[in-house]
């Protein structure tokens, strides 16, 4: 069986004055449709930059990425992305921002049916009294909300999320994890996300990917996480396996910034 | 110990009084005037409020005080220039002989409305006259006479009174001519400078003739466009206010205020910030909504920074632009004046300096305020 999201040799290769930077290489990934994967490692090995040349923001310089049968080449919103960032356009209500992507996307669609589409979306993430309200006027995970609607919004083939919590407060994260299950669970979009937060790995995904330390980073090990679905923070945090998974997890990382070290002071 | 139960105290009734809807918040409003750049009113919004009086007092006594003295100073100095500063055919007018100066431009300018008023009042008489005549001859029948009375009457009414233009006509015709200059200098600046924000050809093309040409004076300006008004527009009749004269000194304004709004609205466009470009990007806008949607609002502030910079730039040079092209603005008022060369029309001109320094100032206000009103708050996270 083919997969719906694959990346064969995928690397970026930044030209330097030093010589080429080579940040990484051979990275190799396959995913079924509907799945939703994390990926960790250290700081700095590449993971935004795989995830942005997924996006097309990014210029690949080696491999390629298929997505749905077909090569990417540039971006385009049939992958929605989050930032760490929410980057709403900040002289634009909330409503305006989701609407901005809702109109490009479904252009044929009625004007009624695009107020439905924002309406949904900016409700589902929580935000039903605040759709004229401006980012300066939204709490950091009010923003992230807006952001999450953003994305979902356009129907992505994939959504794409860089540390899309890492900014926030430990409340405002488990909640904004929350929804974020929540919609996923409703539309089951193939999902990648960039997290340092290993509980939150292993919270949202069907396998955590263990990218290796850089240069010329690659997939390094790859965990599966077989708790059922649909999950609740409680239920799962009572199974031993999570903390098996927790474990492994944090150990990996622990390497990780143990051979970073070595590898400085080497240097 | 004592503070800590003062703190506690003081907090209970503001959030008592918050649940109220329309609360007088001396903060909000004293930052409003801030905003409008009205900053000087602030300590008294503060001080209806009752927050610090004390303190506001002392900001109010000095925000009134400090200015005034230096004013009497400035008047002081004036007036002693007045008395020593003289040549055989004219000297400097002292502060009250000024005064009277401008007494006598305000009775001259109102002399002047009334004249007008009288003039076609007394036309209107006659046009009444002629049409009453134009009647009694319909009733005659004598057909030939009725339309040289009806002809006659059209003339009384549309006669248009030509007075001499009073120093406040003038004042309106500079605001109408840096108007025009203004917004021919916004609607080649912006686009100009959008393109050199987006493309760094267009900028690398363009930088020369921008660096060149922004430096030069309106005197120098001035006989270039003069060519070409006279060139391309026809002098219509004496009696329209779209003189050639206007046209001309519009255009200097033009070339001279057209850099600032140009410069910064490249600078602004090409600093848009990069995540703003990747939500572009990630929709595929197209250009045209890439520019309108994204470009544009983000640079918005740095565009009305230099359009500020471009009326200032603007106002400034208007008053020598008016005096090369003899347009009936404040710069013709004061060249007039200078060729009367008497202590009486000095004394008119430093008028005219501290209107032009007014207006120029009002001019700066409004278009802080747009500038304010532009600018969003940058998001943080
Ligand atoms: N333009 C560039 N030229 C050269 N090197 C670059 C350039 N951009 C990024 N890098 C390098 O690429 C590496 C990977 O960066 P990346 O942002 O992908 O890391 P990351 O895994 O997302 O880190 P973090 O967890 O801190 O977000 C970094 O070491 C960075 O120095
Ligand atoms: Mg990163």
């Amino acid at each position: 069986m083919s997969a719906y999201f694959e990346t064969f040799k995928l690397g970026k290769t930044y030209k330097t004055p030093k010589g080429d930077a080579v940040i990484v290489k051979n990275f190799n990934l396959k995913m079924k449709k509907g799945e939703f994967v994390c990926v960790i490692g250290h700081s700095g090995c590449g993971k935004s930059t795989v995830l942005s040349m997924v996006a097309g923001l990014n210029e690949i310089t080696d491999g390629g990425v298929i997505l749905d049968g077909s090569e990417i080449n540039g971006a385009a919103p049939d992958r929605g992305v989050v930032f760490q960032s929410p980057c709403l356009l900040p002289w634009m209500s909330a409503w305006d921002n989701v609407m901005l992507g809702v109109k490009q996307v479904y252009y044929h669609a009625s004007n009624h049916e695009r107020k439905q589409i924002v309406e949904y979306y900016l409700t589902v993430v929580g935000l039903s009294g605040s759709f004229n309200k401006r980012p300066d006027e939204l709490s950091g995970g009010m923003r992230q909300r807006v952001g999450l609607a953003r994305a979902f919004a356009l129907s992505p083939k994939m959504l794409l999320l860089d540390e899309p919590f890492g900014m926030l407060d430990k409340l405002t994260k488990f909640e904004l994890q929350k929804v974020l299950l929540d919609l996923w669970n409703r539309e089951r979009l193939t999902a990648m996300m960039i997290t340092h937060d290993v509980d939150e790995a292993i919270y949202l995904a069907d396998r955590v990917i263990m990218m290796t330390n850089g240069p010329a980073a690659g997939v390094g090990d790859i965990l599966e996480i077989n708790l059922p679905r649909p999950r609740n923070r409680q239920e799962i945090m009572s199974q031993e396996q999570y903390y098996d998974y927790r474990q492994f997890l944090l150990n990996f990382l622990q390497e990780r910034a143990d051979e970073g070290k070595e590898e400085r002071s080497a240097a | 110990m004592s503070t800590v139960t003062n703190t506690t105290e003081g907090t209970v009734p503001k959030k008592k009084s918050s649940r109220k809807l329309f609360k007088y918040n001396p903060n909000r409003v004293a930052h409003t005037l801030d905003q409008l750049g009205l900053g000087y009113f602030s300590p008294i919004a503060r001080l209806i409020g009752g927050d610090e009086p004390r303190k506001q007092f002392r900001e109010i006594t000095s925000n009134t005080f400090l200015p005034m003295l230096a004013f009497a100073i400035f008047i002081g100095i004036w007036g002693i220039c007045a008395q020593f500063v003289v040549s055989d055919s004219t000297r400097i007018p002292s502060p009250a002989q000024t005064w009277t100066a401008w007494q006598g431009m305000v009775d001259f300018a109102e002399a002047e409305k009334l004249k007008e008023a009288e003039y076609y009042e007394s036309n209107e008489e006659r046009a009444i006259k002629m049409e009453t005549k134009a009647k009694t001859a319909e009733e005659a029948g004598q057909l030939d006479k009725v339309e040289r009375y009806n002809g006659m009457a059209e003339k009384f009414r549309t006669k248009v009174y030509q007075g001499a233009t009073t120093f406040f006509d003038q004042i309106g015709i500079s605001l109408i001519t840096v108007a025009v200059g203004f917004l021919a200098a916004t609607l080649l600046g912006v686009p100009i400078g959008i393109l050199c924000g987006i493309s760094k050809k267009v900028n690398v093309a363009l930088n020369p003739i921008i660096q060149l040409f922004k430096p030069v004076s309106p005197l120098a300006w001035f006989p270039i466009v003069f060519v070409f008004t006279t060139w391309g527009i026809e002098q219509p009749e004496s009696t329209s206010i779209w003189q050639r004269a206007l046209w001309t000194s519009a255009g200097v304004v033009t070339l001279c205020s057209i850099w600032p709004t140009l410069i910064n609205t490249a600078v602004g466009v090409a600093s848009v910030d990069k995540d703003h470009l990747n939500v572009a990007k990630v929709l595929k806008l197209g250009w045209f909504k890439r520019i309108w949607k994204i470009i544009l609002p983000s640079s918005l502030p740095l565009i009305f920074t230099g359009l500020r910079l471009s009326i200032g730039v603007g106002w400034m040079v208007l008053v020598a632009s008016d005096m090369m092209a003899q347009n009936q603005g404040l710069g013709k008022f004061v060249w007039d004046m200078y060729q009367n060369g008497d202590t009486q029309s000095t004394a008119q001109i430093i008028i005219a300096v501290f209107f032009i320094g007014a207006i120029g100032f009002l001019l700066d206000r409004v278009m802080l305020v747009c500038q304010r009103l532009v600018t969003f708050e940058e998001q943080t996270i």
